[in-house]
């Protein structure tokens, strides 16, 4: 008898529909045991060195280098020297490079895909459908700006600024890799990118990719390490600094740049309010309220993390976003089926339990789904708070992890005063069935980006950046060009 | 007129109980939530598990101009043993046919677990006097259908005319006596999820047991994104009044990973209480075959040509 024949043997069939586990295959990907510095399109031996590893399990994955000031200094230098023959090419060859790194990203997107979720805990199902597709597609865009300079920004001779110095965070590490490279890149610049000390692998399997498009050696380089990497690059000799990150990290290096001349642009933290008005769709919003906040495990510097509801329908959405949490399937960052995936490091962890604990002690009622967590690794159940006063820590600093705040509001005028009331101001989200509310509460939010009847929407078309502490300069569309050409531009 | 149960607001009828207001449903939202369920990977045991209850909940259905006692014979025979060879394989719910071959299908099935469903109304269109739909209505239950799908008035409902197609479906309730009725709302007709929703409140309100998607009579019927609105209003009735209302999609659902698709929106919707051909059916013809071929897969290894699966 097969098994299945057993089963059926024992009738009645059993109640509960429990899914299979439906893993994505990890031998895609080759790791190296050791990775060097990426400098000049060649591999260097580096001075020191750490472990980086998978936050599912704590596996270690693989060493990498910890860049030395020295080394960072070298790698400038080399991006500088490539610098001359670079921007020198017309803007239609750069753009062939750019286009030939795009399809390589696509026709690998599975590899990076599986490394991304290695190497960062997101679920695959994120990695694959939402961070390889758009990395891909801001390469092909920003490849379409790049011999079109002159008619993005008419009569301004824009012209490369030079080295640009780009430090990214651990939550999109491929795709803020692209955000970075692939505008500086048409715009004629060369670069040097340190990737965040956690998730350090895309980027450098990214090399793989530069070196397969055959890009001209020392325009893409890549240096690994923690803050003091980032640091010496801040100080080294760079045209302009791009950072995307913390609001404490994004003011000291806006303190140390001051006066020496290097443009800079920062997206920094945020603390969006994802207002949900009674007439609104309630089933949708709060399908958007979940993606807003348990999206890659609540680790987006635009995520809805305060919602407010209209009170006449708080207890409603309140008791529909709890029933759809407990069907939130948190596990193994390579299942197909995983929703939300695990917490990126252990020092991000201890935040959110920091903060946590913060809001039960302020007397805000928690909730968290049933859900069985791994023992190892880094996990942190899907959490909401109701009850949470404005006054709250966890209503006022940013938590990076997959916990929600609920506050109520009576009146759109209300809203817009709660919502506004933040040193950040990245994104916001509205959901409402009227049309002119819609245009109403977005003229008066006080944050870059302000999605409607939807949330955590990203185009390469479209600016995104922020007001106040989340931030200056824009990436995306034709704005992000601006920040890296020099000439009357911005 | 029957005990009605409840009523939603805006449809200024004499009964004011509680039932979830009739809001409003975002298409772009909701269609990215079905694509996202969709993409459910369900393998080995728990796609068994999932092949096995889509034969449990299947409504074989044949509604064909041309269907004769013979031909209804034939499908009976398939639904209460869909693959000979393999007696693991359980029978379907129930099997659907005109009012005519009601007694037909009602004494071949005799014995088995199976039930006969009679489409009634003026099936497919609904465009006749109330009188001759009751009529027909209480012709089928008299020739021994256990459940009745009836079709809404599409024209009385896109008029603006709800006190109507609410009527209708209170008085086809009572001529049901004890079968159990299926409200098809014939979603393609609606034109707007918003309108789905709609309907699917206003049949339940007045008193189906089932709402079922459509006739399979026109192009463009079951939907995923069309299935979890219906879900959701169900799912809002019964956080209201703890009222079960069944679920029937209808249409196009030929393939065994399509109706895996739809179980998931039922399982991840509704919860596992739904997942008994009590409140979940599938209307289909042939979507049986495929799955009986995709059991012989998972339990064999290897796929077998279509010749070892009959056709009736």
């Amino acid at each position: 008898m097969t098994e299945v024949e057993k089963r059926r043997g024992a009738a009645p069939v059993p109640r509960d529909w429990t899914y299979a586990p439906a893993p994505e295959s990890r031998e895609i990907v080759a790791l190296h045991e050791r990775y060097g510095l990426f400098v000049g399109g060649e591999w260097l031996e580096p001075t020191e060195t750490y472990t980086t590893v998978s936050p599912a399990d704590e596996e270690p994955l693989a060493t990498v280098a910890q860049a030395t000031p020295a080394e960072v200094t070298h790698a400038v230098a080399v991006a500088r020297e490539a610098f001359i023959d670079w921007s020198a090419l017309p803007g239609s060859e750069r753009a062939k490079y750019l286009f030939r790194i795009a399809r390589i990203l696509q026709e690998r997107s599975r590899e990076f895909a599986v490394l991304e979720s290695l190497n960062g805990g997101k679920p695959i199902k994120e990695s694959r459908d939402v961070d390889l597709p758009l990395a891909a597609a801001h390469f092909f865009y920003y490849a379409g700006w790049a011999d079109k300079l002159e008619y993005a920004f008419p009569n301004r001779e824009p012209r490369p600024l030079g080295v640009a110095g780009q430090i990214i965070p651990w939550n999109f590490p491929l795709l803020m890799l692209a955000w970075k490279i692939a505008p500086a890149l048409a715009t004629g610049n060369t670069v040097v990118l340190k990737p965040a000390e956690t998730t350090p692998l895309t980027a450098l399997l990214f090399c793989d990719v530069v070196c397969q498009a055959e890009l001209p050696p020392g325009v893409v380089n890549i240096v690994t390490g923690d803050g003091a990497a980032g640091a010496a690059l801040v100080d080294a000799d760079v045209d302009k600094i791009a950072f995307t990150g913390s609001t404490e990290v994004g003011k000291a290096i806006q303190r140390r740049l001051a006066g020496t001349g290097k443009k800079l642009t920062l997206e920094l933290g945020g603390k969006a309010a994802n207002i949900v008005f009674d007439d609104a769709a309630i089933d949708q919003a709060v399908e958007g309220i979940v993606n807003g906040i348990y999206f890659n495990q609540g680790h987006v510097c635009c995520a809805g993390s305060r919602l407010f509801v209209q009170e006449s329908v708080a207890e409603a959405v309140v008791d529909k976003l709890k029933r759809r949490m407990a069907t939130l399937r948190v596990g193994d960052p390579l299942d197909k089926n995983t929703d939300v995936g695990a917490i990126n490091s252990r020092q991000q962890l201890d935040k959110i339990e920091e903060l946590v604990a913060a809001g039960r002690a302020e007397g805000a009622e928690i909730y968290q789904p049933p859900c069985r967590l791994p023992e190892r690794g880094y996990w942190f159940a899907p959490t909401v708070f109701t009850n949470v006063a404005q006054s709250y820590r966890i209503a006022q600093e940013e938590i990076f992890g997959p916990v929600l705040s609920v506050l109520t509001f009576r009146t759109p005028d209300e809203a817009v005063e709660k919502a506004n009331n933040t040193p950040y101001g990245l994104s916001a989200g509205v959901w409402t069935e009227k049309g002119s509310r819609i245009l109403w509460m977005a003229e008066r939010l006080r944050a870059g980006v302000v999605w409607a009847n939807t949330y955590n929407r990203f185009d390469p078309a479209s600016p995104f950046g922020g007001y106040k502490e989340s931030g200056f300069g824009r990436e995306g569309g034709r704005h992000g060009l601006a920040p890296y050409l020099a000439g009357a531009v911005q | 007129m029957v005990q009605t149960p409840a009523l939603p607001a805006e449809f200024e009828l004499p009964l004011k109980l509680r039932l979830p207001r009739t809001g409003a449903v975002d298409q772009v939202a909701v269609e990215a939530r079905a694509g996202e369920l969709a993409k459910r990977s369900i393998k080995r045991d728990a796609k068994l598990w999932a092949l096995d209850l889509a034969i449990r909940c299947c409504d074989l259905t044949t509604l064909e101009g041309q269907d004769t006692p013979g031909k209804v014979a034939a499908l009976c025979s398939k639904a209460i043993r869909p693959d000979p060879t393999d007696p693991g394989v359980p029978s379907v719910a129930a099997v659907c046919v005109y009012p005519n071959l009601v007694a037909v299908a009602k004494e071949r099935v005799a014995g088995s677990s199976v039930k006969v469903a009679s489409v009634a109304t003026a099936f497919p269109s609904g465009q006749s006097p109330i009188d001759v739909k009751l009529r027909e209505v209480e012709d089928a239950v008299a020739f021994g259908a256990d459940e009745i799908d009836m079709v809404i008035d599409r024209g009385a409902f896109l008029s603006g005319r709800y006190g109507q197609v609410y009527d209708e479906i209170v008085r086809v309730k009572e001529a049901c006596g004890g079968a159990h009725l299926k409200v098809i709302l014939e979603v393609a007709e609606l034109g707007t999820y918003d309108n789905v929703r709609r309907a699917s409140l206003l049949a339940i309100a007045a008193g189906a047991d089932f709402i079922k998607t459509s006739t399979g009579k026109l192009p463009g019927a079951a939907t995923l994104p069309v299935h979890l609105v219906m879900l959701e209003a169900i799912r809002d009735v019964y956080d209201g009044t703890g009222r079960r209302i069944g679920m029937k999609p209808a249409g196009g659902i030929r393939a065994s990973k399509n109706a895996i698709q739809y179980l998931v929106q039922v399982h991840e919707t509704l919860g596992p209480d739904w997942l008994t051909p009590d409140l979940y059916r599938i209307g289909a013809s042939s979507l049986v075959n495929d799955i009986l071929m995709q059991i012989r897969k998972e339990k064999t290894g290897a796929y077998q040509s279509r010749d070892y699966f009959t056709n009736d």
